[in-house]
């Protein structure tokens, strides 16, 4: 009687996609946690390793496939060497997890590889690392897909509320566009015209770029499995090449009044010595001030959520999933918040900054 | 620390996959987006001062119409008010035009009849008078076939004539 009713009942449907779901979500973590069992006995689980192992930078992708044990896809490794280019899949090296047996050794065309520390370096036959050999990884790592993944959605969003404008000339915006549209006014009447003045449309293709690829990347980060579960803009690489970008674009737009200001300011002489100094680093700190705001705002939400979730595993049992679950929830809430924040924040000190090179001076 | 150490590759991926972002975007959804932004909102703003001008037009047409109507007003009163004169004096003329005509006529009558009088009055004098000379006549030839009767009056005519 109770199984016809509940297979009758209309919440059957949603309750199996439900159950589904939580299987292809939770399968990697359970598996995960199986594997850290039938570790435990050799080695305690490492919160540490995990946590890093997500912020960092990887040379596969760790998917959930259910029922099967392949967790990782490969991807390419470009490597310039002393000796030439090498180009090969990243299987051919082995998977993270295999860590603790012996690293596989790859035999290239110039030297024969390993993964050291998750890096590619060069080893010779009895797989010691080869100290002169000059290696330079370009490989299309995790990051560098996720990018990917978040330029293409940029794009096909963008480009769809382009088509929408042209279409729908002199109409109400709909849809997406009507979604987008007061996010891309607000970029441009709340952060670009108040911060550079008359001369902002020279810098809004920039600002918007940037405001939306931050946003993208911060938003695909939240999601724990495809198309996110990565740490792009918690990557200090990714927050260098575009805090660089906007030193130059500052440095460049730069006008006579802003070089004055850092070079003949109007002080004492006697002061040159001290404040020429300090506006030149000053030049350079306030874009590395905007790198390391935002790789360390990102990265601290993946460590946080990530340590709450570790919570569970340190602790060997499911039960701590109900003092986890809702503050990772609570911490998703947040993460949510500093997403738009700090795509937000970027954008609006590269405007600050900017508005601040071109500033017009009437003495 | 490795955490913080920027990975060369990734760099040289981003400023690659970030220039041409920014390319595309820049030329083909940034460019167009803005322009219809501003399009629509220059369309709007010129919609909105075309609306505020014909609103003050609307309120000038109102003022002048309003303005009209009351000097129409005004003007229909002033000519009623003058025809009203007028029509007074009209009647007021005509009655002392009246007054006098018939007066005039009064007099002219009078005139005539007076003139008539005398006429007839003439007329019956002569008559009486040829009548009264006739009949004198009369008597007097009646009279006068007596003789004595003629030697009487004549003695008593002598007898009234005191000299």
């Amino acid at each position: 009687m109770n199984n016809s009713s509940i297979l009758n009942s209309k919440i059957f449907k949603p309750l199996l996609i439900s159950a589904l779901f939580l299987l292809f979500c939770v399968k990697p973590t359970l598996s995960f946690s199986q594997e850290k069992a039938a570790e435990a006995s050799e080695k305690p689980f490492d919160p540490k390793e995990v946590v890093f192992e997500h912020i960092g930078d990887s040379h596969s992708w760790p998917v959930a496939i259910p029922f099967m044990d392949e967790h990782f896809v490969s991807l390419p490794i470009i490597l310039y060497t002393d000796k030439g280019l090498e180009v090969f899949s990243s299987g051919k090296l082995g998977f993270h997890h295999e860590e603790g047996h012996e690293a596989t050794i790859y035999k290239g065309e110039h030297y024969s590889y390993k993964l050291e520390d998750k890096k590619v370096v060069a080893v010779d036959e009895a797989g010691e690392a080869i100290k002169d050999a000059k290696i330079y990884d370009f490989s299309i790592t995790r990051n560098v897909i996720s990018m990917w993944l978040g330029m293409i959605v940029l794009l096909i969003v963008f480009f769809s509320i382009t088509s929408a404008y042209k279409k729908r000339v002199g109409k109400a915006p709909k849809g997406l566009q009507a979604l987008l549209e007061p996010v891309i006014l607000f970029v441009r009447d709340d952060v670009a015209i108040p911060n550079i003045g008359v001369k902002y449309v020279k810098y809004m293709p920039l600002l918007l770029t940037i405001f939306f690829f931050i946003l993208i990347n911060n938003l695909l980060g939240l999601v724990p499995f495809f198309p996110g579960g990565f740490n792009l803009t918690g990557n200090i690489a990714v927050t260098m090449v575009l805090s660089v970008i906007v030193l130059v674009v500052i440095n460049f737009s730069g006008n006579k009044y802003y070089w004055k200001h850092i070079f003949t300011p109007d002080i004492p002489l006697w002061l040159y010595p001290i404040m020429v100094p300090v506006e030149i680093i000053g030049i350079l700190s306030k874009p590395f001030a905007l790198m390391i705001r935002l790789f360390a705002n990102i990265t601290a939400g993946h460590i946080i959520v990530l340590s709450l979730i570790s919570l569970i595993f340190i602790f060997k049992t499911a039960w701590m999933a109900t003092v986890s679950v809702p503050f990772v929830v609570f911490m998703d809430c947040i993460e949510l918040l500093v997403a738009f924040l700090q795509a937000f924040i970027f954008t609006m000190l590269t405007s600050l900054f900017i508005g601040m090179a071109v500033e017009e001076h009437h003495h | 620390m490795d955490l913080v150490t920027p990975n060369l590759g990734l760099v040289v991926w981003t400023t690659i996959s970030f220039a041409i972002l920014l390319f595309l975007l820049g030329k083909f959804a940034w460019k167009p987006i803005l322009g219809a932004l501003n399009d629509r909102e220059r369309f709007i703003e010129d919609s909105l001062s075309k609306a505020e001008a014909a609103k003050d037009e609307m309120a000038r047409l109102t003022n002048e119409n309003e303005s009209l109507l009351k000097q129409a007003r005004a003007e229909r009163d002033q000519i009623l008010s003058e025809a009203r004169k007028v029509k007074e004096q009209m009647i007021v003329d005509a009655k002392e035009l009246a007054h006098k005509e018939g007066a005039r006529m009064i007099e002219l009558a009078r005139v005539e009849i007076n003139n008539q009088k005398s006429i007839a009055m003439a007329d019956v004098k002569n008559q009486v008078a040829t009548l009264s000379l006739q009949i004198a006549e009369k008597v007097l030839r009646k009279q006068f076939e007596d003789h004595q009767k003629q030697d009487e009056l004549v003695s008593q005519l002598l007898k009234e004539v005191k000299l």
